[in-house]
Order: structure tokens, then sequence, then C-alpha cells
């Protein structure tokens, strides 16, 4: 690859202020704070965790992964079990979208945060905050794709809960999913264990769903044939350890993070910080569909940000990329996938990418974006 | 992407700089005057590509960013009025007032929503019509006919809910002000090019004429940029000065006469308007013609309208006027991010701070000049 890069004047000062303690300095939360960027960082690291502290949270991964060891009453103990555990709430608008609903997305979310732990994953639950006058017709429909979208990700709904709410209370359907699964031995991904020369691989084309539901929601009176990518990923990330298990091992995958809010970018920036690295994109490895390129277009937004919900960005040994990837191609969710970039020593803590125009830019986290609610 | 892809052409764009550099071993200082422009140099990384004599100024085309303090409380405080739907567009939001952002006051229930055309700000007016529905105005010629259309269209359907919170500016007589000023060394201009698709480029002729300096209307695609700094250079070592049409697929010399056509039928200059950073310009603001004062909202509700001087610390005058570079300023970077922006350049990613900030920490252009 070319030159590396050398980090101007401006960096340390610019660093200094990035790497700033998260501190919540407002008085009270806006939309920003949701949006999947710095606020929402600085609200989660700030505040939630001054409060909710535990060894497993502090990692903030997109799941937490723990043994539990088994003990009879004789004192004799199993080998460990290792397990994944997450939680998200779905408070998409709209709720039904061209290639999915908050139904599907309800399941696929929950399962691919378990699977990017390297999870199988195996029981949901699911909350349900309904507002008073919901059409019992729609949330058949919700109902419908929740079960074909635990059928095709192989997932039990095993236990769940209802509340209503008065008009107004809440917007339509909320849903909050629960899920657990198993970590297979030999699987040990982190967000800290981007190694230098890694290759940073993205399974299919950035930037579809979030840009689907800002079309859905009909401001902009766009016609366009794009289609939200929500997706369980459980089976592509199995095949993915099965190919790097024969190629080197199951451990050779690093990381594995679904680049949702705040899109690719903001999930590479995460990476690179957690892991104290460098990576390095070319933008013209970075696929994104021309209908999302146009669309972006238009509304001024760059696909890198833009939330995905069938896509996963992995950071694996070089020795067996090429066979994650050819796998992935495989899978119906990784018809698409390619190496985008890999991870350099310098700058630390940093995504650059190098412009299809032949210039070079840092690709930084979002920071306050505007965008409706997508997931 | 047709119409995309091919102003996106690294090969030209490495055989465009090399052109530039044969050109001259002068040191010669352009400015782009449009923050589209600051943008499109930053995100493609244009001034990598540039030769070390050529350094790009970047001037104070976002409407954004010299929207002055006193103009955000006012936008607050109509939108914190009880009945009042307040519409903007999204950059808008987290424009910091001499306390707070409309995000903020969104937050403690101001009923603030972002549109992407002040037509959907009419359409939320006449859908609810026990609402009062403002649309705050802003930006240069490029975005004042669609505000004038909205008016006229207001005006025939007979809408009452509907009116204008007008911060309108123009962009000859900010100029003309910033080449008058003593401080300013340029040799040459990167000429705006949607506004220029509006009022032609006919306007700009007195920069070559009176001032000497060399002109180019430039596209918002890299290439169009190289293209133009290549215009520029090339009058400067030719010793010539006029203004050249880089745009030409969109900009005529004398621009779009149904745009400044309603333009002249909804608005009239202001005295003076005041430009963060760069002080009161005369007749630099538009404002609604007493013709449409049903439809201004200025005169529908009290609003403060005090003059609040800019932040102590901030120095986005100078940085506006390209006497100083981002990173010069104290607060740069410590006390004003893109999360907690005090001056405006830090706001809008068309801003010069925040492109900085953003994508200046590789860039060899800084390292050249720091």
């Amino acid at each position: 690859m070319a030159e590396p890069f050398t980090p101007s004047p401006l960096f340390q000062r610019v660093e200094r202020a990035r790497r700033r303690k998260p501190h919540v300095r407002d008085t009270h939360i806006t939309l920003a704070h949701g949006s999947g960027g710095r606020a929402m960082h600085d609200l989660v690291e700030g505040l939630f965790l001054e409060y909710l502290k535990s060894p497993l949270q502090e990692q903030l991964e997109d799941q937490a992964v723990f043994e539990i060891v088994r003990q009879d009453y004789e004192g004799y103990s199993d080998s460990p079990l290792r397990l994944a555990f997450t939680t998200d709430s779905y408070v998409v608008d709209p709720i039904f979208f061209p290639g999915g609903d908050i139904g599907r997305l309800a399941v696929c979310g929950t399962v691919n945060d378990l699977a990017m732990g390297g999870a199988r994953p195996l029981y949901l639950s699911a909350g349900f905050i309904l507002e008073e006058g919901f059409p019992v017709e729609d949330l058949r429909r919700v109902l419908t794709s929740m079960r074909d979208a635990a059928d095709e990700a192989g997932v039990h709904v095993v236990t769940g809960d209802t509340k209503v709410v008065q008009r107004g209370g809440a917007d339509k359907i909320f849903i909050n999913t629960s899920g657990v699964g198993v970590v297979g031995s030999g699987v040990l991904i982190s967000s800290t264990r981007a190694e230098v020369g890694d290759k940073i691989i993205l399974s299919g084309t950035a930037g579809d769903h979030g840009t689907t539901i800002m079309i859905a929601r009909g401001e902009l009176e766009l016609e366009t044939e794009i289609e939200s990518d929500t997706a369980p990923l459980n089976s592509l990330v199995r095949e993915m350890l099965e190919a790097a298990g024969r190629a080197g091992g199951a451990s050779d995958i690093h990381c594995l993070r679904d680049p949702t809010r705040g899109g690719v970018a903001t999930t590479l920036n995460e990476i690179a910080l957690g892991s104290e690295v460098c990576i390095e994109i070319l933008e013209d490895r970075v696929p994104v569909r021309e209908e999302v390129k146009g669309a972006c277009e238009i509304l001024g937004l760059d696909p890198l940000y833009v939330a995905n919900e069938g896509k996963l960005l992995a950071v694996v040994s070089p020795g067996v990329a090429d066979a994650v990837v050819a796998r992935m191609r495989e899978n119906p969710y990784g018809r698409d996938a390619c190496v985008i970039g890999e991870v350099r020593a310098e700058p630390q803590g940093i995504v650059a990418m190098r412009t299809g125009f032949g210039g070079t830019r840092i690709v930084d986290m979002l920071v306050g974006e505007q965008l409706p609610r997508i997931c | 992407m047709r119409f995309i892809d091919e102003y996106r052409r690294g090969d030209v764009a490495q055989k465009l700089a090399e052109q530039i550099a044969r050109l001259t071993a002068r040191p010669l200082k352009i400015m782009e005057v449009c923050g589209g422009h600051t943008h499109a140099i930053f995100k493609y990384g244009i001034e990598d590509l540039l030769p070390e004599q050529i350094t790009m100024i970047h001037g104070p085309g976002c409407p954004v960013c010299v929207i002055p303090l006193g103009r955000v409380d006012d936008s607050i405080s109509i939108a914190l009025r009880p009945g009042v739907i307040f519409t903007t567009f999204g950059d808008m939001m987290r424009v910091p007032g001499s306390r707070t952002n409309l995000l903020d006051a969104k937050a403690v229930g101001a009923d603030v929503r972002m549109v992407y055309s002040p037509l959907d700000a009419l359409k939320i007016a006449k859908n609810n019509p026990g609402r009062e529905v403002v649309f705050l105005a802003l930006g240069f010629e490029t975005t004042a006919p669609s505000t004038a259309m909205t008016v006229l269209q207001a005006a025939r359907d007979g809408v009452k809910n509907f009116s204008v919170f007008c911060n309108h500016i123009t962009i000859v007589p900010a100029l003309k002000a910033m080449l008058d000023s003593p401080d300013l060394q340029l040799d040459g201009f990167i000429g705006p090019g949607h506004v220029s698709t509006v009022i032609g480029t006919r306007p700009y002729e007195f920069v070559a004429r009176e001032y000497g300096k060399p002109v180019a209307v430039s596209g918002f695609e890299p290439l169009d940029v190289l293209q133009s700094v290549y215009m520029v250079v090339r009058q400067a070592t030719e010793g010539r000065a006029e203004v050249e049409n880089q745009y030409g697929r969109c900009v005529s010399r004398d621009g779009n006469r149904k745009a400044l056509e309603a333009i002249f039928e909804v608005f009239e200059p202001r005295e003076y308007f005041e430009w963060r950073g760069l002080g009161s310009i005369a007749h630099s603001g538009m404002r609604l013609k007493s013709k449409y004062a049903a439809f201004d909202a200025e005169l529908k509700f009290e609003v403060p309208g005090l003059r609040v001087a800019d932040p102590k610390a901030c120095q986005c005058g100078e940085i506006l006027k390209g006497v100083k570079k981002p990173w010069e300023c104290k607060v740069f970077g410590t006390a004003c991010t893109p999360e907690t922006p005090i001056g405006s350049c830090m706001v809008s990613s068309e801003g010069a701070c925040a492109a900085y900030y953003n994508y200046g920490r590789l860039s060899k252009i800084v390292e050249r000049s720091a």
C-alpha cells in the first residue's frame, strides 16, 4: 500500500479533545444522544457506566460474554459453559418499510448482537410496549415477521411481556428483545483484538437500511427500489468461524461488529480506539449500491455513516482473510463480502481513508446526527 | 454513477495537479468563497494533490457559519412560543445561540422540525391550521428563490398561519467587504457555483475589473474544484484578471431569470445585516417587502432582536477572512469541538474549523503551513 500517514501538528490537539473523558454536560436528553455517535458514547460511558458498572459492561461490546460453571452438590464441576447475553430496543419509524419491519428488525438485531460475539444464538425474550389504538392487524403482521425471522435464524422466542400505554405515551409499538447464546471454545472475539496487518472485511453493501428508512418516511417523495438489508447473520458468522478454523484457527477472527447506527465509519472508529490501532480503508473498495449512492448524494449523507441491519465488519488475521471472504461469498448474506482495508500501527485510534480521488482523510465518529429513528 | 463518477476520477486529478504545478512556482493564495467547496476540498483530500506553492483560503460562504448569535436567540425565542411549529434545515439545529441551540429547545418542549424545503414547511402549515408555522430561512441566493416561491405560493393559497424568519444574505456585498479589508492578501477566487446558477457570473465581474483578481466560478465535484484552481492559477501567471466559468453545465452569465424575479418580487435589501465574525455589512441581508408583511415572522412575533457580541475567545472572523488558520485559534480543539462548538465555523461540515478538525489531522497542507 501507499506511504504511511503522517499526522499533522493538529493531530495531537484534536486527539486530546477526542479522547477526553466522556462527560455528560447536557441538562436534558436530545435526539443526538440516540444517534449512535459521539453524544451517545458520552451518555453511555459518562453516565450509565457511572451507575451501572460491571467488569463485563465496561468492555462495551454488543453483548456480554461470560462463563458459567455448573457445580453439583458433591462438588463435582463440569467444564465451564461460555454464554453470550444481550438486549436491544426497537423504535423504528415507520414500523413497516421495504425489506422488513420492526418485528424482523427486533429478532435480527438481537440475533446479530449475539452472533457478533461469536455466539450461537438460542433463546430470545420479547417485550412489547403498545400504544392505545394500535391496530391488531398491524400487530399480527409484526408477529408474523418475528416468527419468520426467528425460524430463519433458528432461535426461539421463549418469554415475553406486554404493556399498553395511553395514546401518545408511545409511538404505535416499541419492542425490546433480549437473547442468550453459547460461545464455542477457541472463539475469542473482541474489539480490542485488532492487530497490525489484520484485514478489514465488510460483508456487503453499506448504507442500505438507513437510506431505506429515510426514503420510507416519505418526506422526500423519492421513488427507489432500495430495500433494507435487515437479516440474521448468525449462519454467516458460523461459516466464517469454520472457514477461519480450517485455514488457521477460529481465534484468527479478531473482531466482529455489525455496523448499525453510525454506520461503518463509527464501528471502525470503535475498533480503532478499542485496539489502539490505525484502520486504513480504501474508498474505492467499500461496496455501495448505485441507488444508495444516488439517494445519499441527494440527502447529503455519506453512506459510510448510514445504518446497516444485515451487514458485519470483521477484522481477521491476514492468513485467513482470503478463506473467510471466499466462504462468506457463498452465503446469501455475504455475497458482496470483500476486504476494504487493513490495520496499521500509527496513528493510533483513528480511521483513515484513501479517497478514490487520490487524497487522504480521516473518517471520524459521527457527531450529533439528526436522523430519524432507524431501528 | 453517471454525472458523478466522471468528476471524481483520480487519474485525471493527478494530471491536472501536475499541470497546476508546472504553471507556476510563485506562491499563490486562492480563496474558495463557498462552504460547499470547502467541504469538497476536505472530503476528497484535494489539498494533498495541490503543489506546495498553492494555498487555499476558506472563505465566508457557509450561511450557517455566518449567522450571528442574536439571530439564533431570536429563532429560539420564536420556537419556544406556545402553538408555534418551528421549521428549519437540519444543519441549523445545532448552531449555538448565546445560551442554547434549537435542538435543546426541542428537547425542552419546543416543536422544532427539520425540513428539506420551505414548501414542506408550508405543507405543515396547511395540515395544522390551528398552529403558527414558522420557517427559518437562511442562505445565499441559492436558497432565497425557494423561500420566495414558497411565500408567493402561501399568498396565492391564502395561508394565514405561515411565516418566514428571514436571514437570507447576498454574496456580492460580502465579497466587496472582504476585498476592501486591509488585512486581506489574496491572488484569486474560486467563485460559488450554486449561487451563480441563480445570479450568473456577471455580478463578479467587478472583482476582476476593479480589484484585478482572477475568478473562476466552480462546480462542486472534486475535479471541478481542481480545474477551477488551474484556471485561476493560469490567469494569475498570465497576468489576466477575468471571470471564467468552469461550471458551464449549470451556470450562465446572466443567471436564472425566473429565480431572480421571484427574489426581487418578495425580498428587498436590508440597510445592514450582521455577519458572524465579519460584523455589519451594508445591503448584505434580505427582508420581506411590506407587501408580504403578513408572512414576516419578525413582524408577526415579537423577537428580542438583541445584538449579541461574538464570544471573545472565538476567532471566527479572522478565520472567515482567511487571516488566521483554524488551528491558530486558541479554543480550536480545546474548548471548541464539533460536539460543543463555540464558534459557528465548528458547527457545519462546511465550516473551515469543523473541516480541519474532522479531516485535517493528516493533511500535508497543515504541516506545511504550521
